[in-house]
C-alpha cells in the first residue's frame, strides 16, 4: 500500500550547511498493518510519518502510495489523496476551537470532492456514541478533557473512512490510563475495520502494543521487527 | 452544513472574537463609501433641485439676454451684460408681435433691501409687467398680483416672494396693505406669491420682490430691461418661436448681441457643469476607498499569521489552495462588505436629516456601486493575503504555534 524506496530528507540551515533527517529510507507498509515508527526525538520519525501523510515531500527518493508516485501529484490530488486515503491524528489533538466537536469530526468532509455512500452526520453521531461521548457532540472542544479531545481527532480521522491512520504521539498528551484507552481504541479499529495504522511514538511501552515496530535512530531504519502476538 | 455556511460560520467567528478590530477596520470602507454615496446623493440633489426651479418656471418659455450667454450647449463665459445692449419697450413690442408668441415679459432685476419697520430682507427685485406672472409662472397666494392697469398707472405696489413675506411680517398674511421700502422707494405690498420651494445655495423665486417698471423708477429710471422672458403660444414648437424671435432682433441687433435660449439649455448646460464637478468630488472621495482597502488587507495578513496552525489542520485534512484562498477571501469581503452596508445606513440617515432643506437622494445605482464596490474591495486586496495563506507549506503551517 505505501512504499518509500531510497527516500531522503534535507533541509538547508544556511547557505551551506545541509541537515539530513532521514537518509536513504526504504520502507514497505502493508495494508491492515499496525506499526508503530519509534526513535528518540530528532530520530527524524515525525519527517518520515510527514512524508507518509504527504505533509511533506522528500528531497530525494520515491513515494508510492497506492501504486502512485507521490512526486507526480499535484497539489489538488495530495490534499484529494490527505482527505480520502489519511486519517491524522496528533499529540495536540489539533482540533478546531471555534468549531463544535460535531463541526470539527465533519470538518474533512467539507472538503471532500466525492459523493458519500453514507451520511456523515450520521456517521459522526454513530462514532461519538461509539467512543461515548455523544453528549459533547455540540461542545466546543476547549470544554471537553484530553482524552475526549483525542477521541473526537480519531472520530475525525475515521469520518472519511480512510485506509490509513497515521498517528503521531497519540497519547503523549494523555495519562497512562486515557492513553491506554486511545491504544485499545486504535488496535480495536485495525482488527476490526481493517484500517493500516502508523503510531509514530518514542515511547517503547506503546511501541510493544503494535504488530510491527520501525526503529529509527538518526535519520536511519535500524530494525524493522515483527511482534510476536 | 455545507461548504460555504461553514467557510461563513469561520469569518463570523473571527469578527466576534475581535469586535473592536473588524469595526475599525470596517470604518476605512465605511468612511470612503459614506463619503461616495453622500457625494453622489448631493450631485443627485442638485440635479433636481435645479430641474424642479426650471419646471415651476415652465418649459415652455423662452428667455432672451443681452451677450452670448450659451452657445453650442455650453456656457459662454466673457460675453455677458457689460457692455452690451439692454432691451426696450421697441424690442417689446416687436417681440410681440412674433408668430406664436402668448406673452412677452420684459424684466429689469436687481438685488436690493426689502426694509419693513426696523426688519431688512435681502431680495431680487423684478421690475416688470403684468407679463412676468404668466411668464414664470407666478400665482398669488394673499391678496392679488398687479395688473396692466397698475403698470399704465404707474402704481408703486409689489408683490413679495412668499420667503421674504414671511421674513418681514412674521406670516405672509400679514404682509398685504403694508408697505415696505426697497431702495428709498416705497411700495404698498399688494399680494404675496405662492411659494415654489427650493432655494438652498441659490436665490429663489420665493426671495423675489414684482414690481411693475413704470412705477420703480429708482430701479428702471430708464425703462431698460435686462432679460425678456417669452411664453410660447399652444401649437407652436419652442424652437420655432426661438427662431422667430431671433430673427425679429437681429433686425434691430447684431447676432452676438444678444442670446435666445429655452431654460432646457441651460438645464443642460447647469447639469453638464455639476455632472463633471461631480465626477471630479466622488473620484477624490475614492481615494478613501483605497485607503480603507489598505486597512483590510493589513488586517487580513494579521488575521492569516495568526491562523496559521488551523491552516495547517484544514490542509492536513483535505483542504485545497484553493479552498482556504476562498475561505478568507470570504472574511475580507464580509469585512468590507459590512463596512460598506454600515456606510449605506449612515448616509442615509444623514440625507433623511438634510431632506428638508435639500433633497438630496441615494438612487438604487448609488446603492450597487456601494455594494459592488464594497465587495471589490474586499476581493482586491484580501486575494494577496488569502494567497499568502493558500501558499503555506501544510507542514510548516501545523508545526506554527
Amino acid at each position: 500500500m505505501i512504499k518509500l524506496s531510497n527516500v531522503r530528507k534535507e533541509y538547508v540551515l544556511a547557505d551551506d550547511v545541509i541537515s539530513t533527517v532521514l537518509h536513504d529510507i526504504d520502507l514497505t507498509i502493508k495494508h491492515g498493518e499496525f506499526s508503530a515508527i519509534i526513535g528518540p526525538s530528532g530520530s527524524g520519525k515525525s519527517t518520515l510519518m510527514h512524508l507518509i501523510g504527504l505533509l511533506d515531500k522528500p528531497s530525494s527518493g520515491k513515494i508510492i502510495i497506492q501504486d502512485r508516485d507521490v512526486s507526480r501529484l499535484s497539489d489538488n490530488q495530495t490534499s484529494t489523496l490527505r482527505n480520502e486515503f489519511v486519517g491524522f491524528v496528533f499529540q495536540q489533538f489539533n482540533l478546531i476551537n471555534k468549531l463544535t466537536v460535531l463541526e470539527n469530526i465533519l470538518l474533512p468532509t467539507i472538503y471532500a470532492r466525492r459523493a458519500f455512500s453514507y451520511d456523515p452526520r450520521k456517521k459522526a453521531m454513530y462514532l461519538l456514541e461509539r467512543f461515548g461521548i455523544a453528549n459533547k457532540a455540540s461542545v466546543y472542544p476547549n470544554r471537553i478533557s484530553g482524552g475526549q479531545q483525542q477521541r473526537v481527532a480519531i472520530a475525525r480521522a475515521l469520518i472519511m473512512e480512510p485506509s490509513l491512520i497515521l498517528a503521531d504521539e497519540p497519547t503523549g498528551n494523555l495519562d497512562t490510563k486515557t492513553g491506554d484507552e486511545i491504544m485499545k481504541l486504535l488496535k480495536e479499529l485495525n482488527e476490526k475495520e481493517k484500517i493500516t495504522i502508523v503510531i509514530v511514538t518514542h515511547e517503547p511501552d506503546i511501541a510493544r502494543r503494535t504488530k510491527r515496530q520501525i526503529k529509527i535512530v538518526d535519520g536511519h531504519i535500524v530494525t524493522s521487527l515483527k511482534s510476536k502476538k | 452544513m455545507n461548504y460555504f455556511t461553514f467557510l461563513f460560520k469561520s469569518a463570523l467567528f473571527n469578527f466576534s472574537r475581535n469586535k473592536g478590530r473588524t469595526f475599525l477596520t470596517s470604518l476605512g470602507i465605511l468612511i470612503g463609501v459614506m463619503s461616495v454615496v453622500l457625494l453622489t446623493a448631493a450631485g443627485l440633489g442638485l440635479r433636481k433641485y435645479i430641474q424642479q426651479q426650471f419646471e415651476s418656471i415652465g418649459t415652455d418659455t423662452i428667455r432672451i439676454l443681452p451677450g452670448t450667454v450659451i452657445r453650442n450647449g455650453q456656457f459662454r463665459g466673457g460675453g455677458g451684460s457689460l457692455g452690451s445692449i439692454r432691451f426696450d419697450e421697441r424690442d417689446v413690442l416687436a417681440i410681440r408681435r412674433v408668430t406664436g408668441v402668448a406673452n412677452v415679459a420684459p424684466v429689469f432685476t436687481k438685488s436690493a433691501n426689502i426694509v419693513y419697520g426696523g426688519k431688512k430682507q435681502f431680495g431680487d427685485v423684478y421690475a416688470s409687467t403684468d407679463d412676468i406672472f404668466v411668464g414664470i409662472n407666478v400665482k398669488a397666494q394673499y391678496g392679488r398680483l398687479f395688473e396692466k392697469s397698475d403698470v399704465q398707472k404707474r402704481a408703486k405696489v409689489a408683490v413679495l416672494g412668499s420667503n421674504i413675506a414671511k421674513n418681514l411680517f412674521g406670516d405672509a398674511s400679514n404682509a398685504v396693505g403694508n408697505t415696505v421700502k426697497a431702495e428709498s422707494q416705497v411700495f404698498k405690498v399688494i399680494g404675496v406669491a405662492e411659494s415654489k420651494g427650493g432655494g438652498f445655495g441659490g436665490p429663489s423665486l420665493d426671495d423675489y420682490v414684482y414690481v411693475p417698471y413704470r412705477g420703480a423708477q429708482v430701479f428702471n429710471p430708464d425703462r431698460k430691461f435686462s432679460a425678456i422672458i417669452v411664453k410660447v403660444k399652444k401649437g407652436f414648437t419652442v424652437p420655432f418661436v426661438k427662431d422667430e424671435v431671433s430673427k425679429a432682433l437681429q433686425r434691430r441687433y447684431k447676432e452676438d448681441d444678444f442670446s435666445v435660449f429655452e431654460p432646457t439649455e441651460v438645464l443642460n448646460a447647469l447639469e453638464s457643469i455639476f455632472a463633471t464637478l461631480n465626477v471630479a468630488l466622488v473620484a477624490i472621495a475614492a481615494i478613501s476607498l483605497v485607503v480603507g482597502g489598505i486597512g483590510i488587507m493589513n488586517i487580513m495578513y494579521v488575521t492569516v499569521t495568526e491562523k496559521i496552525k488551523e491552516i495547517g489542520i484544514r490542509r492536513a485534512l483535505g483542504a485545497r489552495k484553493s479552498d482556504i484562498l476562498y475561505q478568507f477571501l470570504i472574511e475580507s469581503v464580509i469585512l468590507s462588505l459590512f463596512g460598506g452596508i454600515l456606510g449605506l445606513v449612515l448616509s442615509e440617515l444623514i440625507i433623511l436629516g438634510v431632506q428638508q432643506f435639500f433633497p438630496a437622494y441615494i438612487d438604487l445605482g448609488s446603492v450597487i456601486i456601494a455594494l459592488g464596490i464594497s465587495t471589490l474591495i474586499g476581493v482586491v486586496f484580501g486575494v494577496f493575503p488569502a494567497k499568502t495563506a493558500a501558499d503555506l507549506v501544510p507542514i510548516d503551517a501545523i508545526r506554527n504555534e
